[in-house]
């Protein structure tokens, strides 16, 4: 008896017998007449990524590389935030004195347990969407395994302002090598968790973090 | 409580649109929670395109690349499962349902686990893999808050994207009081949500096994995508050690940058937000960060039926957005439970009858739920010509039962009267004819200038409207006087 | 320029005054006006309810009748969607190469009337007069279909005497669309209902559109409820001028 790969195939090749036998995929005409690349100066750039996250009910804070670690350590004062989770390769200047800090290794892993008893997280990103106040992780230096920013309720997410692309077109081509050569999983996050299901009016926060806070670094 | 009605994807027969219609034309409720929901979602939607001065051209792209692998799905199909198995990941081929759920029960029993937690999926709607699973002894969590909530209320969806539209928060918060075991709870849908949130954060931790349906898998990367908003999506994906992803086979894309396009159509046609909070794109297995086993079930189940029918091919195109559910008059108004099927609306009623097959009365009234308006293919942002299909299905419905249907499909009045109609407008002689019988024939109908009640099939239009009786003279018995 | 009358067989049956304003405008602008007495119906229909193959001799009819023409009017988009969107796949359906060749060639020669009068031949004022205070509905088929866009409303807005208001949620269906409004006769019914509220609302006299099968439906609901707002096609509003 066939299998059902075989099958499937074959049902596949027999419903689209009226693609010519020499046609290849590419011979399917795509126009890709939208737009690719932006064309604002970096700072607007920048300032509408701010604006974007904003809009999501997210906290967003400009400050200056100098600043930073002193701006983190008020920041997580101000929340309350003692238990910190900390991914590898994270900066250590960032992470301030005050907190116990949960630093996450290769071995040992925080236990899922750790992770939901921690009050936030701190990481970096991989890079900032302007168009649509987007923030991508692919699990590179300063940013962990995935479960790292979705558990803690908070998530304090630093973002370099030469690290933040125009349009979406942009973000896809930037994290095609984490994805393509090393099989790296990519986060995208807009805002704090949130639901529309109820009379499909957005609230905030039901399983993510229900906090959001970014700093943009410049 | 609410009785789950038939659906199109369980065995027995469905009561047809109009039938279920009734109903739900008739539910005060329901009309205030849709049409209030509706035109919310249509305002926000227009605006968040409005924006976008290359909406057009990213609706165009969309559509190409989904032609483009339709026509070669078998290559992609390929080429999808080595790059998965590449990955680290296993690739499963499942021809129908039933196939389908016993992969998957196979490999949750394997791993021992009696529990597993699920992202809102319809591909396991479709193939009713909850109901399965119960009967294997397997209890599946729904962790999206309105799967959640329609599986505590022991309802189906009706909606594509918001499941429990048809609910206010009145009515949700009463659920949550009887079913989720708290004491106080206001209706304000922050604490609802805070709700759900406790009572799944366990369940969460504890899984051993994660479900999810997929949005997108990239043939070329062997990358999988989940579009949410809650973080449940995030939570099923990568918390659990072991992870099932069930897809139909016409969700791949070719390349991963071939995301540009749909990352940018989805969310706003969907939540109408420039994107939406979460998404997880997720390649195989990644040493330590996340399941340590992915399974990648590809789904058959009629698609390949879709596939080969040349006019419908583009229902397969669909992304799953609802955003011509949202845009049409008739959803508005009779909402989702009025399909019967797992997916409603303008698309449910394109999809549904070519997946399980033109020749069942219930899904064969679905072409006809639809006044043509056009209004869901001005929205789609793949361009599926849904009035299109729509047309050519009701062909195929009418054909259907003239070449193999009985004699009393043969015998219905309707085909009687329109093979007649046909027959007279073939002739000029012919036609004036009838024009003239109309009006003799008319008289025992009119009263007072006008019809006000029609007979036999005809009734429902004088139910709320006149008629206008057939005048003295036809246009050409004028033209023939006047200049002929 | 020959123009041929496309009437359709709904307005030649039951609205013939649509008819003879349509030739009224045509001629009034100078336009040499033919009806084929040959002409019949064009399969909408029977095409649209799903008797596809019954209405393939009545598309053969169709191209044959009015082939020759420069130009074919008809005061319906949804009879002129017909022949544009939906001949192609008739022609497909009959598997028939010269017919779809046919097709091709006539249906980009076959207006709706405000189409054919803002768009092909540049009109905007067609010298009206129609002291009434009108509202205007656009139906689907001309809004959707054959993207007649601003076209009704320009002709309208150049109508002396006439104060025109702006109907509410002007663009969703009315709830008319053929069979439907019989096999779906509650559904039909409730979107009429709130498409009668909206015209209610603008306080009018007279609800006008290019297309007398949604005008049936509206104007019977209107009338049921003994409203006193009457359904006028926009030919014949176009057609009324100070003389009669």
């Amino acid at each position: 008896m066939a299998s059902a790969k075989e099958t499937i195939l074959w049902r596949v090749r027999r419903a689209t017998r009226d693609v010519p036998e020499d046609e290849r995929p590419e011979d399917v005409a795509v126009a890709r007449g939208y737009r690719k690349e932006g064309e604002d100066a970096r700072a607007e750039v920048v300032d509408r990524f701010a604006a974007h996250v904003a809009e999501y009910e997210a906290t967003v804070h400009r400050v200056a590389e100098d600043d930073l670690p002193g701006v983190v350590e008020k920041i997580l004062a101000g929340r309350g935030i003692q238990r910190l989770v900390v991914p590898p390769k994270l900066p250590q200047s960032w992470v301030p004195d005050g907190v116990e800090v949960l630093r996450d290794a290769a071995r040992p892993r925080l236990t899922n347990e750790e992770l939901d008893g921690a009050d936030g997280v701190l990481t970096g990103c991989a890079l900032g969407i302007a168009q649509t106040g987007t923030i991508a992780l692919d699990a590179g230096p300063g940013q962990g395994r995935r479960a790292l920013t979705l558990l803690p309720d908070y998530h304090l997410c630093v973002v370099r302002e030469e690290q933040v692309v125009d349009l979406v077109p942009e973000a896809f081509a930037k994290l095609e090598e984490a994805v393509g050569v090393e099989g790296r999983a990519v986060t995208f996050i807009s805002g704090p968790s949130a639901t529309s299901d109820i009379e499909l009016n957005r609230v905030e926060g039901v399983h993510g973090p229900r906090v959001l806070e970014v700093l943009i670094v410049g | 409580m609410t009785i789950k009605p038939p659906d199109a994807f369980s065995p027995g027969e469905t009561p047809t649109f109009e039938a279920s219609a009734k109903t739900s034309l008739a539910d005060s409720q329901l009309r205030r929670n849709l049409g209030k929901a509706t035109q919310t979602i249509r305002r926000k939607r227009a605006a968040v395109v409005e924006e976008m001065p290359d909406w057009e051209e990213l609706r165009e792209a969309g559509r190409a690349l989904k032609e483009r692998t339709l026509r070669h799905l078998d290559a992609y199909l390929l080429q999808l499962e080595e790059s998965v198995t590449k990955a680290g990941g296993v690739v499963h081929w499942a021809r129908d349902a039933d196939e389908a759920n016993r992969i998957i029960s196979g490999i949750v029993r394997e791993k021992g686990a009696n529990e597993v937690v699920k992202v809102k999926s319809i591909a396991t709607d479709e193939t009713k893999l909850n109901e399965h699973l119960e009967s294997e002894g397997i209890h599946a969590f729904e962790t999206d808050l309105a799967e959640l909530i329609i599986q505590l209320a022991g309802e189906t969806s009706s909606h594509i994207l918001v499941p429990a539209i048809h609910k206010n928060r009145a009515e949700i918060r009463e659920l949550f009081l009887r079913e989720l075991d708290v004491e106080e709870l206001s209706d304000e849908p922050k604490d609802l949500a805070n709700a759900a949130r406790l009572y799944l954060r366990k369940k969460f931790l504890n899984a051993k096994v994660g479900i999810s349906g997929a949005n997108f898998a990239v043939a070329e990367t062997g990358t999988v995508a989940v579009v949410e908003s809650e973080g449940n999506g995030r939570m099923c994906t990568t918390l659990p050690p072991v992870l099932v992803t069930l897809m139909g086979v016409e969700k791949i894309v070719p390349a991963w940058r071939d995301f540009e396009v749909f990352m940018q159509l989805l969310p706003r046609s969907s939540t109408a937000e420039r994107m939406n909070p979460y998404t997880s794109f997720w390649t195989g297995v990644s040493e330590g960060d996340g399941p340590e086993e992915f399974h990648l079930v590809l789904l058959d189940n009629g698609r390949t039926d879709v596939l080969a029918d040349e006019i419908g091919r583009q229902t397969l195109n669909c992304i799953r957005c609802s955003a011509c559910l949202n845009v049409c008059p008739v959803y508005e108004r009779t909402g989702g439970h009025a399909y019967n099927s797992v997916y409603p609306g303008p698309i449910g009623a394109i999809l549904t009858p070519q997946l399980v097959g033109i020749g069942k009365p219930g899904s064969d009234s679905l072409p006809y739920a639809s006044s043509l308006c056009g209004a869901c293919y001005q929205v789609c942002p793949v361009k599926i010509n849904i009035p299109e299909v729509l047309i050519h299905l009701r062909g195929r419905v009418v054909r259907h039962k003239q070449d193999r249907g009985g004699l009393r499909e043969r015998l219905d009045p309707e085909n009687a009267a329109m093979r007649a109609m046909a027959k007279a407008f073939s002739d000029p002689e012919l036609y004036e004819n009838a024009q003239r019988l109309a009006r003799v024939g008319q008289w025992p109908l009119v009263r007072g200038g006008k019809i006000g009640s029609l007979p036999g099939r005809l009734a429902g239009w004088t139910k709320v409207r006149d008629l206008k009786p057939v005048p003295k003279q036809s246009f050409r018995e004028w033209w023939k006087e006047e200049r002929g | 320029m020959r123009v041929a009358l496309f009437i359709t067989c709904f307005n030649d049956t039951l609205f013939p005054e649509t008819g003879r304003a349509t030739v009224g405008v045509l001629e009034r602008l100078g336009h040499e006006v033919e009806f084929p007495m040959e002409q019949t119906c064009c399969g909408q229909m029977h095409f649209n309810t799903g008797y596809q193959r019954e209405a393939i001799p009545l598309v053969r009819r169709f191209v044959e009748v009015f082939e020759p023409y420069d130009a074919v009017v008809a005061p319906s988009g949804s009879c002129v969607g017909m022949v544009r969107d939906l001949y192609p796949m008739a022609a497909d359906l009959a598997e028939d190469a010269d017919l779809a060749r046919r097709v091709a060639d006539l249906a980009p020669r076959v207006f709706e009337l405000s189409e054919f009068l803002v768009k092909k031949t540049g009109v905007t004022d067609v010298g009206a007069y129609y002291p009434h205070r009108v509202t205007y509905h656009p139906t689907c088929h001309s809004l959707r279909m054959l993207k007649v866009g601003d076209a009704p409303l320009e002709l309208l807005r150049n109508v002396r005497g006439m104060e025109l208001v702006e109907l509410g949620e002007a663009e969703q269906c009315c709830g008319f669309g053929g069979t439907f409004a019989v096999k779906n006769a509650e559904t039909s019914a409730a979107m009429l209902g709130d498409k009668i509220r909206r015209v209610l609302d603008t306080e009018s006299e007279v609800c006008t559109a290019g297309d007398n099968s949604c005008l049936m439906h509206i104007g019977g609901g209107l009338r049921r409820l003994q409203a006193g707002i009457n359904t006028v096609h926009l030919a014949e509003i176009l057609a009324s001028t100070e003389e009669r």
